[in-house]
């Protein structure tokens, strides 16, 4: 379990970049080559898991071309951020490698699209939770080949890896769990049941009524019932409590680095630490929770020291809206190259996932699960009706991250966030809060115009 | 000083030169297939101290000509505030992009929408159909004019429209009064973009299409709203960056230049 994490304290400063995935050679293990591992080893475990080999590293390559022009070109960069990119460049080798050990010792590997899926409840039957890729245009023509044309990007995403079967991690999951959040979602779920062995669906309320909490107590009840079943394990309140404990601890982490970020000048750009929000998905929960506590340590001295990664005085700006999937940067790489910088995350892949603890105290597994649920209950996503804690969360992050502006984020033809975003707009912008309403997808080809609307709404920002 | 403001669009590249309080040269280009061969040729022997850059292409510009750039949003803002201090409300119609601007009491700018990324309702869209029907630009507007009814546009996807448009013709549908119709579809996108950021006042219209009497007259009319179009409103935000341009070298100077141009 060790190997990742030791492997990366002996990297030495400098070595990232030599890590580098190199164009001039053909397969690429996670983004980059490193020279320690066997090539071969990944190549067989990419076969055994029935990737298709090609296409796969054509994805890597296209992605290690990403992360060096958007992460690895900014300047200032905390050195904590190396242990992200050497997890970045071994996302499809060492960690896969990683699943499929923790497999061989019986431990069931269960993968998600969503943040009302308790990790919690997977951690207490010793399984792996990972959160699967959606976040890349990659495919569509695949998923356009069994999904309509003008469904939201994540969806058409999942779709595209699984079919394009370049994701190890949908193909390691011994479990796919669904959930009925948006109505996409809910029916392609539908579609992807026949593609997958395991396909178990959480219903989930879509009010915040007393009978929206039973059914998703319920709800929570079943599908620990679902991963006892299938682990072979009872969940005890002494399993069910180290479950808690360690997702609480990877939650306190990311949110010590969210109050960091509060400092003028920020010490981390805003996709670093996004990128840290994503890595949360799918990394050893341990490891991840030191690894940001290491990297909030240096932080800690940076804001000391009055040090940042943009000058001080760079606009600020807070994102709200639809989750950000690895490796969806774009917009976040806009705003940080058109002279603002990024505080927050008003998101699934942010606060919104993360700002909440489970309450850890009860001496019944059902009291426990009690608490699970009032934990995810409070969660803010926009397929609740009506919504108003969402707007609540995004002016109290305003004022907390010293923000200048929102920027509310929008995959096309995500219902739930498209129509909310009028209302949440025409709130902000009453409470003073000058807001940005961006709709875009993962294709590359409005980069221009958005970044138009960026720089001038930076403009706007700075005339006030 | 002489300050120098270039706007590189999508089908049009503008310079705008003001000197001691008024313009002293404009001119105009297409972009072609080379934005950067047509900015040098547009700027070859101009003289100028300062400039900055604004529109589609100003990042291409900025490493080669060193200069500072603005968004055309604020450049737009700054350049008709300067025309005309009344002016609260912005429409700029280009070749690809639609933005509604309002500005505060103060005349800053204080919100805008912008179309989304495909050339529905804009100049290209008008380029596209006009070409459909065979017309010129001109005579495009000037038959939409003259028809007392329309034929209705459904779709407001280019490629869409313009078949739309091809089997209207095919029905026997009359060319002027398809040409009102693709005339009313682009207002109407206009128009909601303008509800959203400002539900009444008087609208300052600029961008190439502002040249289109028939777009001008609809949204009028649409609107129940008055639509001031400046005499050469493809410049204006050239004309914004240069003002802009002015004030990165002397603060007092810019106020000089400003007054000079709206008195």
């Amino acid at each position: 379990m060790a190997s990742l994490y030791d492997r990366v304290r002996n990297v030495p400063a400098v070595a990232t970049r030599s890590l580098l995935w190199n164009p001039a050679q053909k397969v690429a293990a996670g983004f980059f080559i490193t020279q320690e591992v066997s090539m071969s080893d990944y190549k067989q475990m990419w076969l055994d898991l029935g990737l298709d080999l090609t296409a796969h590293d054509g994805l890597l390559s296209l992605l290690g071309q990403a992360y060096q022009d958007i992460f690895l070109s900014q300047k200032n960069r905390p050195e904590g951020m190396k242990y992200f990119d050497f997890v970045m460049s071994e996302v499809h080798g060492l960690r896969v490698k990683e699943l499929m050990d923790a497999k061989a010792e019986g431990r069931k590997v269960v993968g998600s699209y969503c943040v009302f899926v308790p990790e919690e409840l997977i951690l207490a039957v010793n399984g792996v939770s990972v959160g699967l890729c959606a976040g890349a245009e990659f495919n569509f023509d695949g998923a356009e080949e069994v999904l309509p044309r003008n469904l939201c990007p994540l969806i058409k995403s999942a779709f595209g890896f699984k079919r394009g079967l370049v994701c190890p991690y949908v193909e390691a999951s011994d479990i796919i769990v669904g959930e009925n959040t948006c109505d996409g979602k809910k029916k392609a779920y539908e579609v992807l049941s026949p593609m997958v062995k395991d396909l178990y669906i959480i219903d989930l309320p879509q009010m915040k009524s007393d009978t929206g909490r039973i059914l998703l107590r319920e709800e929570y009840r079943k599908f620990m019932t679902k991963l006892e079943d299938s682990s072979g394990k009872k969940i005890t309140v002494e399993t069910l409590k180290k479950g808690i404990e360690i997702t609480n601890a990877k939650r306190r982490a990311v949110k010590r680095l969210a109050d960091l970020r509060k400092a003028d000048p920020a010490p981390i750009s805003g996709i670093d630490a996004l990128l840290v929000n994503q890595v949360f998905f799918y990394d050893d929960p341990l490891r991840f929770t030191g690894s940001v506590n290491a990297l909030c340590d240096e932080l800690e001295e940076r804001v000391k020291k009055g040090e940042g990664v943009f000058p001080k005085g760079t606009t600020r700006m807070l994102i709200s809206g639809c989750p950000m999937a690895v490796p969806n940067w774009k917009v976040p790489f806009v705003i940080e190259t058109s002279g603002a910088v990024i505080v927050g995350e008003e998101s699934c892949v942010g606060e919104r996932g993360t700002q909440w603890l489970t309450e850890d105290k009860g001496n019944t597994v059902d009291e426990l699960i009690n608490n699970i649920t009032d934990r995810y209950f409070k969660i803010d996503c926009a397929v609740f009706t009506p919504n108003p804690s969402r707007v609540d969360h995004v002016k109290e992050m305003y004022n907390k991250y010293n923000a200048q502006g929102v920027i509310h984020y929008s995959l096309q033809s995500c219902h739930p966030y498209v129509v909310e975003s009028g209302p949440v707009e025409v709130a902000l912008e009453t409470a003073s809060i000058p807001t940005l309403r961006l709709e875009t997808d993962y294709s590359q080809e409005d980069a221009g115009q958005l970044k138009t609307r960026i720089e001038a709404f930076r403009e706007r920002i700075q005339a006030r | 000083m002489k300050a120098a403001g270039i706007d590189i669009g999508s089908r049009t590249v503008k310079l705008a030169v003001v000197e001691g309080g008024v313009t002293i040269l404009t001119r105009k280009a297409l972009t072609s297939h080379d934005p950067l061969e047509a900015v040098r040729t547009l700027i070859r022997g101009v003289e100028y101290d300062v400039i900055v850059a604004t529109g589609y292409g100003r990042h291409l510009i900025k490493g080669h000509l060193d200069c500072q750039v603005i968004s055309e949003i604020k450049a737009f803002a700054l350049g008709a505030k300067a025309i005309y201090p009344a002016c609260r409300v912005i429409l700029d119609i280009g070749g690809q992009d639609t933005k509604a601007i309002s500005l505060n009491n103060t005349g800053e700018m204080s919100k805008f929408e912008m179309n989304d990324k495909c050339a529905a309702g804009t100049g290209r869209f008008l380029e596209i159909m006009a070409n459909a029907l065979s017309y010129t630009l001109e005579e495009f507007s000037r038959a939409a004019l003259s028809a007392e009814r329309f034929e209705n546009i459904n779709s407001m996807c280019t490629v869409f429209a313009e078949s739309e448009v091809i089997s209207l013709t095919a029905q026997g549908a009359l060319r002027h009064e398809v040409a009102l119709g693709i005339h009313r579809a682009i207002v109407s996108r206009s128009i909601a973009l303008l509800k959203r950021i400002a539900p009444s006042g008087e609208i300052f219209f600029a961008g190439g299409v502002a040249l289109n009497e028939c777009v001008r007259v609809l949204i009028a009319k649409e609107l129940n709203r008055s639509v001031v179009v400046p005499p050469d409103p493809q410049v204006v935000g050239a004309f914004g960056a240069a003002l802009h341009a002015a004030t990165q070298v002397n603060e007092e100077n810019f106020r000089l230049i400003v007054r000079g141009i709206t008195t």
